[in-house]
């Protein structure tokens, strides 16, 4: 039994999740309200309650307009991960949990919104990246094409076949059926389509990059003693981390200055240090898995990064139905992800492995005791969590 | 030697350098063509983007160094979609990141010149080439080649 402090998730949820450009009536900040109310409302909790915000990826909702949206009478925590992007996702996991842990607020609502139709596509030129001269000016202007450089050279040291890599975009396409709010549902993937699709950076085709979507999400973190007043079953955060290697600052985004060893990798060797550590955990403990599909390759590189398979294995793990649901080993991104369901910066993610836990999902995982999920990897800082039922 | 030609890898409307205080110099360096990357005069290392202080030991007292005129080729990637509008013309075109093996295996963001797909593998050693960019900026780019006249 967790001790009566002990934060806990215990409300979910997201507005309709439509392909960019297609929610014009509602602003971000709407869409953000939206979701905090669904998320409060699953809770079965006065959104009034509501006392802190957190949220990750310079995310344009502001707390102070949400408060007053909420008509909520305190404010008593704000916060933003600072750096890293979508690598904030279990980041601001990490704070919500603190400050409720810490007394700071009593219900935290964690709250990301992207309309990538009002504001900018993520696939195309953004001029405030880091080192962008050494960048732009080359052609090199977003992360597709940043990434797939990192797929490349693993490809080199490792080998990678494109049906591995297909195998990914096949397993989320097909979760992402049985999900009714998933932008994908209604239009499977089979192999020979992902052979004949368009090549956009090599070696991603179409099926290999995420989707741009518009919508939002919001997950409600509480103590424990409070959700027993609360609807839902609360599940337990039995870590939440943050972090990075040296030199990622420079990495993909950047110059792709990260150190020469590490370059086939993604940066997530610290964050599964910590995560596994606090959690006490194995990855051999966790029952299903919502990892960041950014890209289906940066997928193979989270598995060996956060020690699901071995160096160099992943793509042969895929391949031969690891991932798959129900029967793989560890069935991933069971709601079908950012490449199927929508791209919310990863948060949809993590409601995903809350569903899990609950066993609630549309695709649940027989049994399933922990989940695990990661935030954007590839950069800095990036985060995951663990969840327990 | 000879003048970089009127045409280029990529066209000039492509986002242009923007040199700010830690880049500037490699920037007039390249205009010079000279292509130099940052020594750190306390630890020894070499270092790239440009900083003010050395990311291994944190000294300020940096060099410059002009790093040869080959580099090994270490990941490349054939870009099929226009990100930026400039480049709708030039597809499929390659981005490659290139190391220095005598500069501490830096490795700076570039194209391959004269490489069609097919043309790259990794490990090759590919040959500086300089090209006009927007604002008569010289870009540090490669050929699978060496340039008639240049070392």
């Amino acid at each position: 039994m967790p001790r009566a402090s002990e934060a806990c998730i215990v409300g979910i949820g997201h507005t309709a999740f439509t392909r960019w450009g297609g929610i014009q009536n509602k602003s971000e900040f709407d869409l953000a309200f939206e979701a905090v109310l669904r998320a409060a409302a699953d809770a079965g909790l006065d959104p009034a309650a509501i006392d802190g915000f957190t949220s990750f990826s310079e995310d344009a909702t502001d707390p102070a307009l949400l408060q007053v949206a909420l008509a909520a009478p305190l404010l008593r925590f704000s916060s933003m991960v600072w750096g890293g992007r979508g690598g904030g996702t279990c980041g601001a996991l990490a704070h919500a949990v603190a400050a409720v842990e810490g007394g700071y607020a009593d219900h935290v609502v964690i709250v990301r919104s992207l309309c990538q139709g009002q504001t900018r596509r993520y696939g195309h030129y953004f001029d405030r990246r880091p080192h962008t001269n050494f960048v732009a000016p080359f052609g090199l202007f977003a992360p597709p094409q940043m990434m797939a450089l990192l797929v490349q050279r693993y490809r080199y040291e490792h080998g990678l076949t494109e049906r591995q890599m297909a195998a990914i975009a096949l397993a989320c396409r097909a979760n992402a059926q049985d999900n009714p709010a998933a932008v994908m549902r209604g239009r499977p993937l089979t192999m020979e389509a992902y052979l004949a699709s368009r090549m956009v950076a090599e070696p991603f085709r179409v099926p290999d990059c995420c989707l741009e979507t518009d919508g939002a999400c919001a997950i409600l973190v509480t103590s424990w003693a409070r959700a027993r007043d609360l609807r839902q079953h609360p599940v337990r955060v039995l870590a939440a981390a943050q972090g990075s290697g040296p030199h990622w600052g420079s990495g993909p985004l950047g110059s792709h200055n990260m150190p020469l060893e590490n370059y086939g990798g993604c940066n997530v060797e610290v964050v599964a240090e910590e995560v596994f550590g606090r959690a006490g955990l194995r990855p051999a403990d966790i029952s299903v898995a919502q990892i960041y599909d950014h890209f289906t390759g940066l997928v193979l590189l989270s598995l060996e990064g956060f020690g699901f398979c071995g160096r160099g294995e992943a793509g042969a793990f895929v391949e031969a139905g690891g991932i798959d649901w129900p029967d793989g080993r560890l069935p991933i991104n069971t709601a079908g992800g950012s490449l199927s369901e929508a791209y919310v910066h990863g948060l949809n993610l993590l409601i995903e492995g809350v569903r899990q836990m609950r066993g609630q999902s549309t695709r649940q995982v027989k049994d399933a005791q922990t989940a695990f999920v990661c935030g954007g990897t590839g950069v800095a800082p990036g985060s995951a969590a663990i969840l327990a039922a | 030697m000879t003048m970089p030609s009127d045409s280029s890898y990529l066209p000039r409307t492509m986002p242009p350098v923007r040199p700010d205080m830690a880049d500037a110099e490699f920037w007039r360096h390249c205009n010079a063509r000279r292509l130099c990357f940052q020594r750190c005069l306390a630890c020894r290392r070499f270092t790239h983007p440009p900083s003010v202080t050395c990311p291994f030991c944190r000294s300020p007292e940096r060099e410059w160094v002009e790093a040869p005129p080959s580099a090994t080729l270490f990941s490349f990637t054939f870009i099929h979609y226009a990100a930026h509008d400039s480049v709708r013309a030039s597809l499929p075109y390659n981005v490659a990141v290139v190391a220095f093996p005598e500069c501490g295996n830096v490795r700076l963001v570039t194209n391959v010149i004269d490489a069609a797909p097919g043309d790259l593998t990794i490990g090759m050693t590919v040959f500086l080439a300089w090209e006009c960019h927007a604002e008569g900026q010289l870009l540090p780019r490669f050929r699978l080649a060496p340039e008639a006249g240049v070392r």
